[in-house]
């Protein structure tokens, strides 16, 4: 078993054009043509999608959850960027 | 069944139950608000050691669940089966890669689940060690093992742990088809000559009790899932999701003119439940203890395909080797 020297690859799907790639799941796969055949097998047998990419894992960079109050406090303490935020006369009507 | 690996006692030591009480605090009233933790929030180390240990037996059941049906590929009696359980097989072979996935996302590498497998060490589900012995245990794996199989996977979509629960969605989208293909074949034989007719019996006669041990041991005689609850990793218990699976199936084997090889089975009128008779739960044990009709098989099965693909994996990793060096060279000569 060799299983550890390959490497894991995070799998996005496109499900069709005007949509966004989404993150579908991960595999193992030694290079990039590998990567894409094994996603093309595994994550779409029943037309899932037309576009595929496939990202080594190591290539990511996450932020931190044990910072995610700190790391994203700046959107919750600035209510005043929804535009709820403002009160428009009823006279002026949807805006 | 799939969550057989939550009717045992956690066999870690007790070093790693003194956790931060603020943190285990705040982690449980997140699962308690139904908020997921994903795989880098904090958990604790119970939590993880029993998902890692979960979602791996899951994986291995729906890897070495391909063998028992493996086994008829070549003797389907049609090309259309043929292409059918093929189809249902790989879509198998995907739900283990969903699955190892998901439990790589807690720490623990592909590689030692993998030889935790080879060595005997890991378990997976109990059904998976008995033959297949003619065709129409395909359709009675289908209709009762997918079947039995979806019962327990539905409440695992709302698991508290994001990326299994992700997995599970995926897997369910598919266990449908691997259901109705089975109860396909049921139907077919069921009303074919009376030698079909005799097959289907037979099959229904071997799965049905295997299938609801499926569930595991009466919740009265499990008392480890009780923290599987607290935590929402587990929805229902063992005798609720057996239940819910005889009532579902009575009246389709009906349908079939079939007989459930169980003569204590009776109508209860004031629950609506369909009551089973009593279950052979030492057959169970045995075979949960290895000594199972094809608990040998099924391992030295799986050893010898990873022994005889080792040559591939090498080839791959060679190729993949020599295109990355040429691609450097190109890079360095430009
Ligand atoms: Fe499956
Ligand atoms: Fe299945």
């Amino acid at each position: 078993m060799n299983l550890k020297d390959t490497p894991l690859w995070e799998v996005f799907v496109r499900s069709k054009n005007g949509l966004s790639h989404q993150h579908v799941g991960s595999l193992h796969a030694v290079d990039a043509t590998m990567a894409l055949q094994n996603a093309r097998d595994v994550y779409t047998r029943r037309a899932e999608g037309i576009s595929l990419w496939v990202v080594p894992s190591n290539a990511i960079t996450a932020s931190d959850p044990v910072d995610r109050g700190e790391f994203f406090e700046p959107t919750a303490s600035k209510v005043y960027r929804h535009p709820t935020f403002y009160e428009i006369p009823d006279e002026v009507g949807h805006m | 069944m799939y969550t057989q690996a939550l009717n045992d006692k956690d066999p870690s030591p007790a070093e790693d139950t003194i956790e931060d009480p603020v943190l285990a605090e705040r982690f449980q009233s997140r699962i308690d608000q139904e908020l997921r933790i994903e795989a880098n929030d904090w958990m604790p180390a119970a939590y993880r050691r029993t998902l890692q240990r979960q979602i791996a037996q899951h994986a291995h059941s729906e890897v070495i669940g391909m063998q028992p049906e493996g086994n008829w590929l070549t003797r389907a009696p049609t090309l259309k089966r043929k292409a059918i359980l093929l189809a249902k097989i790989q879509d198998e072979a995907g739900h283990g890669l969903y699955l190892y996935s998901a439990a790589e996302t807690l720490g623990i590498s592909r590689e030692e689940m993998e030889s935790q497998l080879l060595t005997g060490k890991a378990r997976y589900s109990s059904i998976f060690n008995y033959p297949t012995l003619n065709w129409a245990d395909m359709g009675a794996i289908g209709w009762l093992v997918d079947g039995a199989a979806i019962m327990n996977q539905v409440p695992l979509c709302r698991c508290s742990y994001g990326p299994y629960a992700r997995a599970m969605v995926r897997v369910c989208k598919e266990e449908s088809f691997h259901q109705r293909q089975g109860y396909d074949i049921m139907t077919q034989m069921a009303k074919g000559t009376a030698a079909q007719k005799a097959m289907a019996q037979d099959a229904l006669n071997r799965t049905w009790w295997p299938s609801i041990m499926m569930f595991g041991p009466h919740d009265s005689d499990s008392s480890h899932s009780e923290q599987s609850m607290a935590w929402k990793i587990k929805r229902f218990s063992n005798d609720d999701l057996r239940q819910k699976f005889i009532n579902a199936t009575v009246p389709q084997a009906e349908y079939l003119g079939l007989t459930i090889p169980d003569p204590d089975l009776k109508f209860n009128e004031e629950t609506g439940n369909w009551e089973s008779g009593p279950i052979d739960w030492d057959e169970f044990k045995q075979v949960l203890a290895g000594n199972g009709p094809c608990n040998h098989l099924r391992l030295s099965t799986r050893q010898r395909a990873v022994a005889e693909g080792e040559w591939v994996r090498e080839a791959a990793a060679a190729h993949a080797a020599k295109q990355s060096a040429r691609a450097t060279n190109k890079e360095e000569a430009a």
